[in-house]
């Protein structure tokens, strides 16, 4: 069995009487893509934004690396290992290519809120900025503003990002939503690329794509965990084909 | 302190609170719906007071003065919102503090230029210039209560317009979800103009029912603004209701602040503000992070 | 791309070499407008870390600036002058404490919330002044000297001597604008404009959001306390309107008119409405009106300050220039690069 990255235990949220995550448990291992699934409304979300610490829980609790990590804010977790992307890109839109990685690489550095020096002439950050880059593909696009960049660009510059964090698990919400086919098969590859050395969790709605990339997957519905297993379970799961793949079809 | 100064503190601080909400309410339904932070809001206030000195003044009638400078509030207010205010929705923070700063110069300036710098007073209508006898010892005046019931009645009002006319059902959607609203056809520059309007009306009737009891002078703007604004971190933006405890809270505790510690009575309403900050950041009845 | 860089700094020297040779050919009356300008400029571009580089618009600026000069007339001795080098740490620190204890509670709110906090956190030191009988109350207290730059019974410097004075001036200027370069070209200063820029993204990737805004805050303050300590020095007199948000909304009207996106931008503000009041009070007795409608004129038409004036002037090579000041490059700028 391989190593467990991110153990949620129990996790529960509620918003006034709307219990919107109930009671989910799951692991996510080192080298694995898990991937979490359901319906709108299912829960996903809020517990990707449970598990990067945007939100917090009601009950339950956290383990990276079995260090319980629950209660601490965002930027305690990133800098504990758990790097996420949103739903809607989220990047410094004004900033060129290599700064917005320069500045995520800046972040876990020691010194990285020096009052003096200048990030551009660091070595070690232009180094691990420029080897994002060359992870995702962008390297060629690197002085370039991104908010100049395509869609697909923004996006692949936001795992970029990520990366140059050295998370130990990596949470992407619906990274293939708002995409075409090309753009989305670069991604999906992309994301296949992530798992060496790492743990992904993927929150995502194109079926084709989960089932291509999850090593593992946890379907929700109505905030609960309905099934868990690996695709072929999962995909003969009953409960999954009413609730879930008997309005979309089997894959 | 025994219980009848006790009550009239209370009622002092009621009275007072009573008309911080009048102004308050006006800057939050600004902030809350048009999205414009207005620091010119006490300059309408001040306004207010000195329309009342004057129109008191040459007619001789409060009820003249209530009437008139209601009326010129609110034709002031669309018209600055058709000159000026209606350019910065969805213009940064930024440009809202600098422009309104201008507009405190330029109405500063007017104040300046049509009534003169003296300190005025304003006498209250006859009929409300007695005392009502409390005690042997301790009475109460009749324009102060006045001034609760009339300011309990335009709460009300409020209140009604917001939560059961087609106005405020507009007005709640509009702050709610704008878009959508826009989508079903409301027109937003029709119900702006109006909603900038009246936050003006409010701040200059504060004005003007004041007038009597305080006197009339330049600066006096300036700390019904802090106030206002206080008021207002305190309800939560957007808050009518918010501004409503924030306001009684307000009047209150600084009430009893000037009883209890003469000296530094003003600070009484900034820790009440810091202590809401620390506990709820978004005010008492703030929905959501802006 | 060079000739560009080569060209702001040769404009640069200039004007300083003009800025330091200026007592030798102006009246004491512009060397004390001169001093006062660079004064109010140092305000403004301290006030500039928070509101342009770090997105923040702060509303009580001023109360720092009033509060460092009340400590030097508060530490001052009645019939001599005091040392510098007690009341001006006395009062800059001063300054910075209440940068601290203001900016830890009007950090945890966002947006229109901030700004009506920090105005009545910041008309709450005015309200102190003036209701209390701490240092004169409304009217205020006079400082007869100028503080004492002496080491033991040596004299070093005469601050009575308005040259003298404006050279102090001067170089606490210049030395503010290569502190605030430093730190605005540090990791600091690119991680202040990340929280800017895109906050939710910048506390995802591991930066203290609210840790690199606080410092920020209170460097700013600090600053503005160093000016209020001069200011207050050359006015010899220090009143609660001082501290209060109008001088703190004056100081954003010189950022935003000089330009948000640079170190010295608001200092250029600084001159350009100083000289602008020098004109107006000279020319009409309601002289408020205009500048108020000159504001106004200016947010509506110039949303990127009159610095925009200048940059439209420049060709596209010069931008990369302007962007390694850290000015943050908007896309269609970045493009053109």
């Amino acid at each position: 069995m391989p190593e467990v990255a991110l153990r949620a235990e129990g996790l529960e949220k509620r918003f006034g009487g709307l219990r919107a995550v109930r009671e989910v448990s799951l692991d996510v291992h080192i080298g694995e893509i898990h991937a979490v699934i359901g319906p709108n409304g299912a829960g996903k979300s809020t517990l990707i934004n449970l598990l990067s610490g945007e939100l917090g829980a009601t009950a339950g609790s956290i383990l990276l690396r079995e260090r319980p990590v629950g209660r601490l804010g965002v930027h305690h977790r990133a800098l504990a290992g758990i790097g996420r992307s949103y739903q809607k890109t989220t990047i410094f839109l004004p900033f060129t290519v290599l700064e917005n990685v320069r500045l995520a690489a800046q972040a876990r550095t020691r010194g990285g809120l020096r009052l003096f020096g200048s990030p551009e002439r660091d070595a070690d950050l232009n180094a691990n900025a420029r080897a994002a880059l060359d992870q995702v593909g962008l390297s060629g696009r690197a002085e370039v503003a991104a908010g100049l960049l395509s869609h697909g660009e923004q996006r692949q510059l936001e795992i970029a990002m990520v990366l140059a964090t050295e998370p130990k698990i990596i949470l992407l919400d619906e990274p293939l939503a708002g995409m075409g086919t090309s753009e989305a098969k670069a991604m999906i590859e992309l994301i296949r690329s992530l798992k060496e050395g790492r743990a992904v969790l993927i929150v995502e709605h194109d079926m084709d794509a989960v089932f291509s990339l999850a090593d593992r997957l946890t379907v929700m519905a109505d905030g609960r965990v309905i099934a868990s297993g690996n695709p072929e379970e999962v995909r003969r799961h009953p409960a999954v084909r009413a609730a879930y793949l008997g309005e979309e079809g089997p894959p | 302190m025994d219980l009848v100064s006790f009550a009239v503190q209370l009622l002092n601080g009621v009275q007072y609170g009573l008309v911080l909400f009048l102004v308050a309410s006006g800057l939050t339904l600004v902030f809350g719906i048009l999205g414009v932070i207005n620091l010119a809001h006490g300059a309408f206030y001040m306004l207010g007071a000195y329309l009342a000195y004057w129109i008191t003044a040459r007619t001789g009638s409060f009820w003249a003065a209530l009437v008139g400078g209601v009326a010129i509030a609110f034709v002031v207010g669309l018209l600055l919102e058709e000159i000026f205010v209606k350019r910065l929705y969805g213009r940064d923070h930024l440009a809202q503090v600098l422009l309104s700063f201008g507009l405190i110069l330029v109405l500063d300036e007017i104040r300046h230029i049509l009534f003169g710098k003296d300190v005025h007073s304003v006498p209250a209508p006859e009929f409300l210039r007695g005392s009502i006898q409390l005690t042997e010892v301790l009475s109460y005046p009749v324009y102060r209560l006045a001034i609760c019931v009339f300011c309990l009645a335009v709460a009300a009002a409020i209140f009604l317009v917001i939560q059961k006319t087609r106005i405020g059902m507009i007005v709640r959607a509009g702050a709610e979800n704008r878009d959508m609203t826009r989508a079903l056809g409301i027109r937003f520059d029709v119900v702006n103009r109006y909603v900038f309007a009246v936050g003006i009306v409010l701040a200059a009737l504060g004005g003007i029912v004041v007038a009597p009891i305080s006197t009339v002078f330049p600066g006096m703007d300036n700390q019904m603004l802090i106030l206002s604004f206080v008021v207002v971190v305190l309800g939560g933006i957007g808050s009518v209701a918010g501004a409503a405890i924030g306001a009684l809270l307000i009047g209150v505790a600084d009430s009893f602040g000037k009883v209890f510690m003469p000296n530094f009575s003003s600070f009484t309403i900034y820790v009440l503000m810091a202590a809401v900050l620390l506990w709820r950041p978004n005010g008492i009845l703030g929905r959501r992070e802006i | 791309m060079a000739r560009g860089a080569l060209t702001s700094r040769l404009v640069a020297v200039a004007l300083v070499a003009v800025a330091v040779a200026l007592p030798f050919f102006a009246a004491t009356y512009y060397l004390q407008l001169a001093s006062k300008v660079l004064l109010m400029g140092l305000l403004a571009m301290a006030l500039n870390l928070v509101v342009g580089f770090g997105g923040l618009v702060s509303l009580c600026h001023a109360a720092f600036f009033g509060l460092a000069g009340y400590v030097l007339a508060l530490t001052s001795p009645p019939y001599e002058a005091a040392s510098i080098w007690i009341t001006l740490p006395a009062a800059v620190g001063a300054a910075a404490l209440a940068a601290l204890v203001i900016g830890a509670l009007s950090l945890r709110t966002r947006g229109i919330y901030f700004i009506m906090v920090t105005l009545a956190f910041g008309e709450m030191l005015f309200f102190f002044f003036h209701d209390t009988r701490v240092a004169g109350g409304s009217d205020g207290t006079f400082i007869y000297f100028k503080p004492l730059v002496a080491i033991g019974s040596l004299p070093l410097l005469d601050l009575e001597k308005a040259r003298t004075f404006y050279w102090v001036v001067l170089g606490l200027t210049l030395a503010g604008i290569a502190l605030l370069v430093v730190i605005v070209r540090s990791p600091f200063g690119h991680a202040l404009a990340a929280s800017r820029v895109n906050e939710r993204r910048a506390r995802s990737l591991g930066f203290p959001i609210y840790r690199i805004r606080l410092a920020a805050f209170v460097i700013s303050g600090a600053l503005a306390g160093l000016s209020g300590y001069f200011a207050a020095a050359q006015f010899g007199y220090v009143a609660p309107q001082m501290l209060g948000w109008h001088v703190s909304a004056t100081a954003l009207v010189m950022v935003v008119l000089g330009g948000m996106r640079t170190v010295t931008g608001p200092l250029l503000g600084a001159a350009i409405l100083m000289g602008l009041e020098e004109f107006l009070r000279a020319s009409t007795e309601h002289w408020k009106l205009l500048e108020g409608l000159i504001i106004i004129g200016l947010v509506l038409a110039f949303p990127d300050g009159v610095r925009q004036l200048f940059d439209m002037a420049l060709k596209p090579h010069a931008f990369p220039a302007l962007r390694r000041m850290r000015r943050p490059a908007v896309p269609r700028e970045a493009g053109n690069a």
